[in-house]
């Protein structure tokens, strides 16, 4: 049980408020980027290539220009006249906005039409003719940099081969001298799939320039505003659109995952078109462009290697990623982290060395590598080392569960330094995984399945226990484009004790405008109901990077929570004021400063802030407003363990999850049914790599699937009821103790499922396989293993 | 080649000039600016644009608006009336069956037509029963508590308490 500070009236944190945002969205009075009809706008449509590789010889748009209604047919050329014909890409590599003479990818941009209707958009589209020379491309990273490979990047002068860069972290002799010595050593090779993130909103955006104040106005469906206008002022400040003339909204946005933080090629041809034209530019991607070309997330091939003693100590780990990245490093990293947070993959577990290492490469793929509800390639970590341990725990025939409480960091080692440099927060890792096999009752399962296995069943339990890492971050290794990835918050109180407060960060739906007025409630006593919460507006808001990689409670909530102090000092002095006594002889409670020993000598919060208004002492600044722009001093490091039952049909290998119980532990909670609803989504974004999901291409880099129709996200009967629950071990530098919830089921949820069906095919000698697990997977690994020559059922 | 057509939507008629290509969804966001109906999909795939039309739900992305004259459409603007909100809108803000909100509204008038023809569905019957309808957010489990709860709000029977259940 959650216990509360404050009254269910105040509403601080520990409260399940039902959330303040959900009367517009219940209406239909959400306003999405596409809601938005400015006069005189018109829509953009884009030409995109068929061919993966290939030389554009030739652009005819002429029989496009004579449709009624068609403006323009913006081309790479058109736009290389600004010098606006590429942009940089957060990992300072570069990409193409329209390609002057090769596309590098299947549903890459080749061409925009501007017209005064939708309709008429599409018609010219179909009517622009591209006569390309086809060439062969590199689809396979593996043979990225065979010898007959083309160098796919001839633009960047340096460039070679397809290599893009090496990174490693780590003991490596020591590491390896470990290895050769070991007892026990386990290696599987692991791909995690490439996959898209799939918001149900896409992407997109209204660019609105004012020739006459020359001013652009940028309705978009971004979830780091600040820096997106940052980069508009960066990429265009040279034609005039410098900061203060850039204005980027966010409005309410249908999901982002992390797919709404780069900036697409669209974006910058509907600014350049505005600019160009002067009109309001609307630019709304199809679903199926957003599959194709907008980033993907993973795509690492890793090597995993554990190495151990024969009784179950781990003793080290080697992990080996190939990163295919497609035709740029469009990564959304921090700047200094190739790999993103990818050196978590030590996990929950004590060991003392570790060596990692992974080289990227570039391929005709859509460029990306954006998180799909993760914080920066935690996803790919957790993968390999929740896979590698249970490989371990299979190799010594040693439960899993007693492998992990084995090598689990125990509570009194926190802080812990990680072996590739990492100082986790807290953790109480026992606690988690004792309640998860409470629930599920683990040691009946075992013998149910034991005596299920007699009967030729095929049931798998399988676990997880991960360590995420999020809250990016520290100012000291922690920027995007070099800005520090600080966030903020603003707060100000009106005479009559209600309030506003404005982030940095741009919620997508995890219920900023209920969550943040808690922790402002929880420090200030005002309740909750009377704060009204604004993110996405640059021209309103504090600057801040924004919501991706689980940081707006790390980040922005600690900004809430340290500018709602700052007013209670405020409020300290003006209750001493009022009541005559001195700052010391006051106590607080949520919502009043009272004499000690004196309670009924008290101020309300709300006649506090009336006298900052109309009574406040000579020699203070009048008014209650309060800003912080906070930087962590460390990461937070929420953790899980979770349990996942399955039973896998055996003659048509379905699998059917029977059972999932996700114990997380975030820290301090401020809305338990808000974190709670994080939980279960995130799951359903954890069984849908795991068992449905990948973005395939074939050997011509066609794209096998790129519509909903056969890219299966999961739905309501795929999903599983979800079980959850917590624990709760405070970040011990966090202001509120809060660590960050909405990705972490994502992170840990697919290892636990495949965990299972390794599980479940035990019997058959089968020790891994690659998510996302499927029917025809489990049927192909039975039949290599030579055992579907009679049935499996008993 | 214009065609001037009359839809009935949440009571009202809109008369306006239209292509006989033009979607039902367009002319509901654009031509009528009831832009609560939303577009997921280019393949019908997600139901963020579902509908009620005479009582039946329909993905409007689907449908020529030509088709849809003379036919009562419902949108999720039509639910609210001025006695107050539909059960089901009640069911979901209740009960945290949203996040993002964007699915919410073809989730909703999907889940008053399953609700008209059985006010009672076990959750087998609402998860197969919304499967027309992609949620990217919230995992479902709250959109089929929401649902039982809309269900016993129309039933008159005692409603199910929305507070989250943890294992402890």
């Amino acid at each position: 049980m959650i216990q509360c500070k404050t009254s269910k009236e105040i509403g601080g944190m520990g409260h399940s408020m039902k959330r303040k945002e959900d009367d517009r969205f219940v209406h239909g009075k959400g306003n999405y980027v596409d809601d938005v009809k400015l006069p005189g706008m018109l829509y953009m449509d884009i030409v995109r290539s068929p061919y993966a590789y290939a030389k554009i010889k030739n652009i005819d748009s002429s029989e496009a220009l004579k449709i009624p209604g068609v403006l323009a047919v913006v081309t790479g050329k058109d736009l290389e006249q600004y010098n606006l014909h590429w942009m940089p890409t957060l990992m300072s590599d570069t990409q193409m906005v329209l390609p002057v003479d090769t596309v590098m990818y299947q549903s890459q941009e080749v061409a925009a039409i501007i017209a005064t209707e939708k309709y008429i958009a599409r018609d010219a589209r179909e009517a622009v003719r591209v006569e390309y020379e086809v060439m062969k491309p590199v689809v396979n990273p593996f043979k990225a940099n065979d010898e007959d490979a083309p160098v796919l990047r001839t633009d960047k002068e340096d460039q070679k081969d397809n290599h893009i860069w090496h990174w490693e972290v780590g003991q490596k002799e020591e590491t390896e001298k470990i290895f050769n010595d070991a007892e026990v050593v386990v290696k599987e090779q692991m791909h995690i799939p490439r996959i898209h993130v799939s918001s149900i909103e896409t992407c997109g955006c209204v660019a609105d320039y004012d020739k006459v104040d020359n001013h652009l106005t940028m309705y978009m469906t971004t979830q780091a505003p600040h820096a997106i206008r940052t980069v508009i002022a960066l990429v265009a400040g040279h034609v005039g659109l410098t900061e203060e003339k850039v204005r980027v909204i966010s409005p309410d946005i249908g999901g982002g995952f992390g797919g709404k933080v780069p900036v697409y090629p669209g974006y910058v041809i509907a600014i350049a078109a505005s600019f160009l034209i002067g009109k309001p530019v609307k630019w709304i991607e199809d679903r199926s462009e957003n599959l194709q070309a907008d980033s993907f997330a993973r795509d690492y091939h890793i090597t995993a290697e554990m190495a151990g003693t024969k009784d179950g100590k781990i003793l080290a780990t080697r992990m080996k990623v190939l990163a295919d990245h497609g035709y740029t490093d469009a990564s959304a990293n921090p700047s200094k982290f190739p790999t993103g947070m990818f050196s978590i993959g030590t996990g929950s577990y004590d060991y003392s060395h570790a060596f990692m290492e992974a080289d990227a490469v570039y391929t005709n793929k859509p460029p990306g590598g954006v998180a799909y509800r993760c914080s920066f390639r935690v996803t790919e970590a957790v993968h390999a080392i929740e896979r590698i341990t249970d490989r371990y725990a299979l190799e010594i025939g040693k439960d899993p569960a007693e492998l992990r409480f084995q090598n689990f960091i125990k509570k009194d080692q926190f802080p812990y330094q990680s072996p590739t440099g990492w100082e986790y927060d807290s953790g109480d890792y026992e606690a988690g995984l004792k309640l998860a096999l409470k629930t599920v009752e683990y040691d009946k399962l075992r013998e149910k399945q034991a005596q299920m296995r007699k009967e030729g069943k095929l049931m798998g339990i399988g676990l997880s226990t991960f360590t995420e890492i999020v809250g990016a971050g520290p100012s000291k290794d922690f920027d995007i484009l070099g800005i520090k990835m600080f966030d903020s918050a603003e707060i100000r109180v009106h005479p009559t004790g209600k309030a506003i407060a404005r982030f940095g960060t741009k919620s997508q739906g995890q219920g900023h405008e209920t969550t943040y007025a808690q922790i402002i409630a929880e420090e200030l006593g005002i309740p909750a109901k009377d704060i009204q919460i604004e993110e996405g507006d640059t021209d309103t808001a504090p600057y801040g990077l924004g919501t991706y990689a689980s940081r707006s409670t790390p980040t922005a909530g600690a900004a809430a929570a340290i500018a709602a102090r700052k007013l209670r000092d405020k409020a300290r002095k003006l209750a001493a004021h009022l009541l005559e006594v001195s700052e010391d002889d006051l106590e607080w409670e949520p919502g009043k400063f009272s004499v000690k020993g004196a309670p009924e000598k008290s101020k309300t919060i709300q006649e506090l802030v009336f006298a900052a208004y109309t009574n406040h002492p000579q020699g203070m600044e009048a008014g209650f407003e309060a800003t912080h722009y906070y930087d962590p001093p460390n990461l937070t490091f929420p953790s899980g363990a979770y349990i996942c039952v399955v039973e896998i049909d055996p003659e048509t290998f379905e699998i059917d999850v029977k059972r999932f119980v996700a114990i997380d532990d975030a820290g301090n909670i401020i809305n338990p049914m808000v974190a709670q609803g994080q939980v279960h989504g995130g799951l359903t974004q954890g069984i849908a790599p795991a068992m449905y999901e990948e973005l395939i291409y074939d050997d011509d880099g066609n794209i096998l699937n790129g519509t909903l129709m056969d890219y299966l996200v999961p739905t309501a009967v795929e999903s599983p009821n979800w079980e959850t629950g917590h624990t709760v071990t405070p970040s011990p530098h966090h202001p509120i103790g809060a660590k960050g919830i909405g990705e972490s089921p994502t992170v840990g949820a697919p290892p636990a499922i495949a965990n299972a069906i390794v599980d479940a095919l035990k019997p058959y000698g089968i020790t891994h396989l690659d998510i996302p697990i499927t029917p025809a997977k489990i049927f192909e690994a039975l039949k290599e293993k030579g055992v579907l020559d009679k049935p499996i059922v008993g | 080649m214009e065609k001037e057509i009359t839809l009935k939507i949440n009571g009202e008629e809109y008369t306006q000039k239209v292509e006989p290509r033009t979607l039902l969804i367009h002319f509901i966001r654009e031509n009528a600016s009831l832009t609560g109906s939303h577009i997921g999909c280019d393949t019908s795939s997600c139901g963020a644009c579902t509908i009620l039309i005479d009582g039946k739900s329909a993905k409007s992305c689907t449908i020529l608006a030509i088709q849809a004259q003379g036919k009562e459409i419902t949108t999720v603007e039509g639910l609210a009336t001025t006695e107050g909100v539909h059960p089901i809108q009640e069911g979901f803000k209740e009960n945290h069956g949203l996040h993002c909100g964007f699915c919410t509204p073809g989730m909703m008038l999907r889940a008053v037509e399953l609700l008209e023809k059985n006010p009672d569905p076990t959750e087998e019957e609402i998860r197969w029963g919304i499967s027309g309808n992609l949620c990217r957010c919230t995992g479902y489990n709250n959109i089929v508590k929401a649902i039982k709860y809309a269900g016993a709000k129309i039933r008159g029977a005692e409603l199910p308490s929305t507070e989250p259940v943890f294992v402890e």
